[in-house]
């Protein structure tokens, strides 16, 4: 049992802020990352600080500036930092799936999923069809909802704002789905182990139908405001590029990895979840720069719609949570009839369930890039380990070799393209 | 409001001088560009043409502290990002408001840990809370109109003397 | 599960003395490598052919407090052409966790390793820039290990309300001019 209160009679861990803070660090620190010419003067160094509007959160970017060009770039990432990972041995398993909605925050649903499936993978523990059909559902739903915040920021970053106010409208709509089905817009904790916490309701089908009857031709606004305009080839042709070998060498994987030629996506490698019973393609671009990134995820958005579209077909009426009572509580029409229920029920509430031990990595398909949790279990009621491995963390790791070279108007559609989240940089 | 329009037709009204300045600076609050986590997605939500913010005059969200009325937290406040945001809060000019929006600016939500501040006002000093995780726009449009009750009702003595 | 069978065999045939252990469980493959040998066997499962092991997944960290050797550091690498997974993962004793850097071999692992250093404290030896990632600069310890405490601050009732007040910081309200 990990020791949580601080002993009695202690210092308040946080010191008196402000009072000789100097949170933004010396130069000598910086001494492997920035090249010899920034240490004599010759070329600036620019903090594009934790506050800044285009940096898409609280990401901190030392600028090497020779001019106008950039020389080097060192992140500086933790400025979200919420100890998730730790927090989650403190919980039982079922309470620690409500911390995994707020790493990746604009794909909450995709957090609980790679939880959720490595948790049933660790105790074997079988999903019903029913829920497996809607989980995917409602992850290629959050993948387009991800998509459509991306697309607004990165526009209006770049100065098509209108595109913001667009992609919110749709955006609308989706959450209103979520919050039929689970009564939360964002933050649902909608799938648990064993399959989903409630049924779909009956007004599930007809409003993802209607959703997808009218935002194709929305998307095919987007691809015409965009895709052959001069001002926006201007600023995304030929910028940022990154070749098939450095993308595989840095760990990029997902949109970024895929807009340079490689055809690497999750759910067709290793499917997850019934994938393999859906017919959709991966999308990939050829030159590796913002332009392809940015065709390569509009695309995903078509192919994300031919996949819920394909799901509402195959939806059939059924359970919709495993019925394995030692990891599922029982439906309370049964807590009447069964004392077996009643135990179980007990058990569930009072400790929770217990995995024996094992060690399981389990990846799947966010809207990021590879997003997997590394689960250990050691036969208590509480994860004795978990690791997320989190796309953004990786890209921004990857982003000095991105932007040398370019022009500083020029950082701001880069961190736009690799479409980071620091929630999920961060945990 | 206090106004009595005298003289007829020719539109004048009298009010007093502390009505008249609490009722110019809830016209327009302009916030600052603050937003850490998910609720700032739900804050963007609330700024776009749904839930309209623009309504109350806070179209734009000033990027620089200098320019700004309003602070919204709109997030997880870590204690690597505490002197950020002190900075910031020293940075905006008087008259300046904070509004906490989400649990984890209030009371730091689920995150009870070492990592997370336990609460914006452990920093800096609080007007109005706003619960939630996240709260929908139509919350955070209700704390802001309790903002305006609360603007409306400050007295010229404590500024003025 | 029999073709990552067979990659183990084949790695534990190059190197026979630096294969600790093996571990197949749920269609899962872990090597145990002995720290020392890490970066031989890395080095052959990206470049060797039939194993290709070309993307470095995730660089994951455990503490196994109170056993000796208490930390293990896992690799968790991907074949792209292959579609195969594999695990590595070397144990480090308590009292001074070194292992190499991987990072000439997988540059993914550069801030991977930083966050193992930040959060556990576990050192690689020869890594560009090893320093804190997450946590702020000055923060001390390492707050992933198991003897760190969460620093859970008491859920504040009207009967412990002054005492949780008095531990608290709090923010001066100042007059607005």
């Amino acid at each position: 049992m990990i020791d949580m209160i601080a002993p009695q009679g202690s210092e308040p861990a946080v010191t008196p802020i402000g009072e000789g803070q100097n949170w933004q660090g010396s130069l000598d620190e910086l001494k492997g990352m920035i090249s010899p010419r920034a240490l004599t003067g010759e070329t600036m160094l620019l903090n594009m600080g934790p506050h800044h509007p285009s940096t898409h959160g609280v990401l901190r970017l030392l600028l090497e500036l020779d001019g106008e060009t950039i020389v080097s770039c060192v992140p500086d990432v933790g400025y979200l930092h919420t100890g998730i990972e730790k927090n989650m041995e403190a919980k039982t398993y079922t309470k620690a799936l409500v911390m995994t909605d707020r790493m990746d925050y604009l794909n909450p649903l995709g957090n609980n999923l790679v939880y959720c499936l490595a948790l049933e993978k660790l105790a074997s523990l079988d999903v019903p069809e029913r829920a497996m059909i809607g989980r995917v559902i409602l992850a290629e739903l959050t993948r387009i909802n991800s998509h459509l915040v991306w697309l607004g920021t990165h526009c209006l970053d770049i100065g098509a704002m209108s595109m913001m106010l667009y992609c919110f409208r749709e955006r609308e709509e989706i959450l209103d789905i979520f919050e039929l089905v689970s009564g939360q817009r964002m933050m649902t904790s909608y799938f648990r182990p064993g399959g989903l916490w409630r049924d779909l309701p009956d007004e599930f089908i007809p409003t993802v139908q209607a959703f997808l009857d009218h935002f194709p031709k929305r998307v095919d606004d987007y691809e015409t405001i965009l895709n052959k305009n001069p001002l926006w080839i201007d600023r995304t042709q030929g910028i940022g590029v990154i070749t098939p070998e450095d993308a595989i060498a840095l760990g990029c994987t997902g949109p970024v990895l895929r807009a340079s030629g490689i055809a690497h996506d999750v759910r067709k490698s290793q499917p997850y979840s019934c994938y393999e019973s859906f017919d959709f393609s991966v999308i990939t671009g050829d030159h590796g720069d913002v332009y392809d990134r940015f065709l390569v995820r509009v695309k995903e958005m078509r192919e994300s719609i031919k996949i819920v579209q394909q799901g509402l077909k195959m939806l059939r009426k059924g359970p919709f949570i495993s019925s394995n009572r030692k990891f599922v509580p029982p439906p309370r029409a049964e807590l009447g009839q069964s004392m077996e229920a009643v135990i179980h029920h007990f058990k569930l509430w009072t400790e929770g369930f217990r995995i024996g031990k094992g060690e399981v990595y389990f990846p799947t398909e966010s809207p990021r890039g590879e997003l997997g949790c590394h689960l250990i279990a050691d036969g208590s009621t509480n994860p004795y380990r978990v690791h997320f491995r989190t796309p953004s963390f990786v890209h921004i790791s990857a982003l000095p070799k991105l932007v040398e070279g370019e022009m500083l108007a020029d950082v701001v559609a880069i961190i736009g393209s690799i479409d980071i989240v620091l929630g999920d940089c961060d945990r | 409001m206090g106004i009595s329009s005298k003289l007829g037709n020719l539109g004048v009204v009298t009010t007093s001088l502390e009505t008249a300045v609490n009722w110019g600076r809830t016209g327009a609050l302009w916030p600052l560009l603050f937003g850490l986590a998910c609720c700032a997605i739900e804050m963007m939500a609330a700024q776009c043409s749904n839930y309209d913010l623009s309504r109350f005059g806070m179209e734009l969200n000033r990027a620089s502290p200098r320019q700004a009325d309003l602070i919204i937290v709109a997030g997880r406040v870590t204690r690597k990002m505490a002197p950020v945001i002190r900075q910031l809060y020293d940075q905006m000019p008087s008259p300046k408001w904070v509004l906490a929006m989400g649990d984890c600016a209030s009371c730091s939500g689920v995150f009870n840990n070492y990592a997370v501040v336990q609460g914006v006002d452990e920093i800096i000093p609080v007007d109005v809370y706003v619960a939630g995780c996240p709260p929908r726009p139509e919350q955070l449009i209700h704390g802001i109109m309790t903002l305006h009750e609360k603007i409306r009702g400050e007295r010229i003595t404590d500024w003025a003397s | 599960m029999q073709n990552l069978r067979s990659l183990g065999d084949r790695v534990q045939e190059a190197f026979p003395d630096a294969v600790l252990d093996t571990i197949a469980f749920r269609d899962e493959l872990t090597l145990i490598i002995d720290p020392e040998k890490i970066i031989e066997v890395a080095r052959f499962c990206r470049d060797t052919e039939g194993l290709e092991f070309n993307l470095l997944s995730d660089l994951s960290f455990v503490d196994y407090y109170p056993e000796e050797p208490r930390f293990a550091v896992c690799y968790h690498l991907y074949s792209i052409f292959f579609r195969h997974r594999l695990r590595l993962k070397v144990m480090l004793s308590g009292e001074e966790p070194q292992v190499a850097t991987v990072t000439p071999i997988y540059p993914a692992a550069n801030w991977q390793e930083r966050e193992a250093y930040d959060m556990m404290g576990i050192e690689f030896i020869g890594h560009p820039f090893l320093k804190r990632i997450l946590m702020p600069k000055d923060w001390e310890g390492y707050p992933l290990r198991k003897d760190y405490p969460l620093g859970y601050e008491q859920v504040q009732f009207t009967f412990n309300f002054d005492e949780v007040m008095r531990q608290k910081p709090q923010a001066k309200r100042e007059k607005n001019t």
